[in-house]
């Protein structure tokens, strides 16, 4: 059995393993957490040729610095534009390169983005709980949070020559100006105006940024105080506002239910791009109906599947890889 | 069975609904939760990935590749015409606590808001009926229902912070226990050995929403013994 171990030298807060994440638990307090970019993270694997849903290292713009203490492995770096600093050389995020014995890397925040993902041609051994890895910040279930000391170990380790070099960023992961949301489900403890100021403002993202949630600034959101509202079901995506108007979006590691009410749900299909921003950044917000939504959700899918099958082809010898490169910016750009 | 107007169908994004039954709390609203979200686990429509109950409401969340919100209310509208669930259909659950020293360090302070003694308030929380209401803020904390009108006090003006897992809450005509180091604004009126996040991963909690649970009191050395062998 082929193995490698890395031993982190320095480690930024919110670094953490991730897997695609484990639905299905919200009925007992537990958000699915996993990716905070979930396409990031599904690229990573796909450039890699491993399963999706594979555990990889979630990083956040703290940054990381690594050394293979043993054994050699196939790596990608994906998500936002982080710097990659590899043994000498020097390149960005959407990257397969080969880490050998003796090798540092050192991944740091670049041009944008708030996570990167770091996932290998082998399997991260860490813990799971309910048989995932994903790790939920706030109460350390899953593989949990790396920091400086700690050795990673990894197994069934391949080198793949093949799939090394650079991987298209594809438009949907790069951030935009403009979220849609289906309004709602607690509209109405909002007062009349607050739908407007939502749609007709620009709001900042703060550096209250993390796993649970993205709090912004911005006009403030009036409450109709004529009810204070129960605690109701949150969702990822959920703006909720509280007592002081100040609106929050929550996000991977969210509560799984709350008594601030929602004035609109972020699309899921804008949330990937969403997390990537960074403070002090803006954003407005689109209102779309629930059944457009759903539309989107089946559009924006297809194109996701796309993607990723392109990426998920070795990419062969020059020749092979040169004649991809033109195919896949065909498809980007078109 | 409905009030005119309820239940209420609100679209969440692409993905879910929110069914509210009413807007303030009541043990029929809870039935009715429950009932739809039993109905459903029953009969799942096409693409149901998940429902997590509340007080009020029950979120349904969906796939929006294989169905969409028009298709999953009218699940729910047909299954919600089905009788709601028994409150007394719930299994029941024993969780042990321990009531004393530094383990209730607010039990006086709800004696005194309740003018009973201390062995008084302990009585009464044991003769509490609890029903698990809905798990929310962490991971496996469990509303229960059910605290005696005798003994229920309001929250505390402030949270006190890194309270230890394991340690029973109340406040109003709610309970529980928590399973994480944690702030909480509740009264601390014991602790508990029972795990209800358990290590067994197709069931990693003790109770479903709809669980009946009735407290047993244990001593220190109960308690200390529990704790022994329940760590491996």
């Amino acid at each position: 059995m082929t193995e490698a171990t890395l031993r982190i030298k320095a480690c930024g807060p919110l670094v953490s393993y991730q897997d695609g994440g484990r639905p299905g638990m919200l009925r007992f307090g537990v958000p699915a957490s996993g990716p905070m970019d979930q396409l990031a993270h599904a690229a990573a694997h796909a450039a890699l040729g491993n399963p999706d849903g594979s555990t990889a290292v979630e990083i956040s713009t703290g940054g990381i610095d690594l050394v293979c203490e043993a054994g050699e492995v196939t790596f990608c770096v994906s998500g936002g534009d982080f710097q990659v600093f590899h043994s000498g050389a020097w390149t960005r995020s959407w990257c397969v390169r080969t880490l050998r014995a003796g090798d540092t890397l050192a991944i740091r925040p670049g041009q944008w983005g708030s996570w990167a993902y770091l996932a290998f041609c082998g399997e991260l051994v860490c813990k799971q709980w309910a048989g995932r890895t994903a790790t939920h910040s706030t109460s350390g279930i899953g593989g949990g949070s790396l920091s400086a000391g700690a050795v990673v170990k990894l197994r069934d380790t391949r080198v793949v020559e093949e799939r090394e070099g650079e991987i298209p960023v594809p438009d949907l992961a790069r951030p935009r100006k403009s979220a849609r949301v289906v309004l709602g489900p607690q509209i109405g403890a909002f007062s009349a105006g607050s739908e407007a100021v939502l749609l007709g403002h620009e709001f900042a993202v703060t550096p209250a940024n993390d796993r649970m949630g993205m709090r912004l600034s911005g006009p403030a959101l009036a409450l109709n105080d004529a009810l204070a509202i129960l605690s109701e079901p949150i969702v990822r995506g959920s703006i909720q506002v509280a007592g002081d108007g100040v609106a929050s979006i929550l996000l991977a590691d969210h509560q799984t239910i709350g008594g601030y009410p929602k004035i609109a749900t972020i699309v899921s299909v804008d949330l990937d791009w969403l997390a990537q921003l960074r403070a002090p950044d803006s954003i407005r917000f689109t209102a779309v109906e629930a059944s457009e939504a759903v539309l989107m959700a089946r559009s924006e899918a297809s194109m996701r599947r796309q993607y990723l099958e392109q990426i998920s082809v070795p990419r062969g010898n020059l020749q092979t890889r040169l004649m991809r490169e033109n195919l896949i910016s065909g498809f980007i750009l078109g | 069975m409905s009030a005119q107007g309820w239940p209420r169908y609100v679209p969440i994004a692409d993905h879910a609904l929110l069914v509210s039954f009413a807007d303030s709390i009541a043990d029929s609203t809870s039935a009715a939760v429950l009932g739809l979200d039993r109905a459903l686990a029953k009969s799942p429509p096409e693409g149901l990935l998940e429902c997590s109950p509340a007080l009020v409401s029950l979120l349904i969340k969906f796939d929006p590749l294989v169905t969409d919100h028009v298709q999953v209310q009218k699940a729910a509208e047909a299954l919600h015409r089905t009788p709601p669930l028994d409150s007394n259909e719930g299994t029941v659950r024993e969780v042990e606590v321990c009531y004393e020293g530094e383990f209730a360090p607010d039990i006086a302070a709800v004696a005194e808001a309740s003018r009973l003694s201390v062995d008084e308030v302990i009585d009464c929380h044991l003769k509490g009926n609890y029903q698990v209401r809905m798990y929310g803020f962490a991971p496996g904390y469990a509303y229960m229902s059910g605290v005696p009108t005798a003994i229920q006090v309001p929250r505390k003006a402030a949270a006190v912070r890194d309270i230890a897992a394991g340690s029973v809450l109340v406040a109003g005509p709610q309970c529980l226990v928590t399973t994480l180091k944690m702030p909480t604004g509740w009264s601390i009126i014991g602790r508990s050995p029972t795990s209800i996040l358990t290590s067994d991963e197709s069931a990693p909690f003790l109770f479903d929403v709809g669980d009946q649970v009735r407290f047993k009191r244990i001593s220190i050395a109960q308690y200390e013994s529990r704790r022994a062998t329940a760590t491996p």
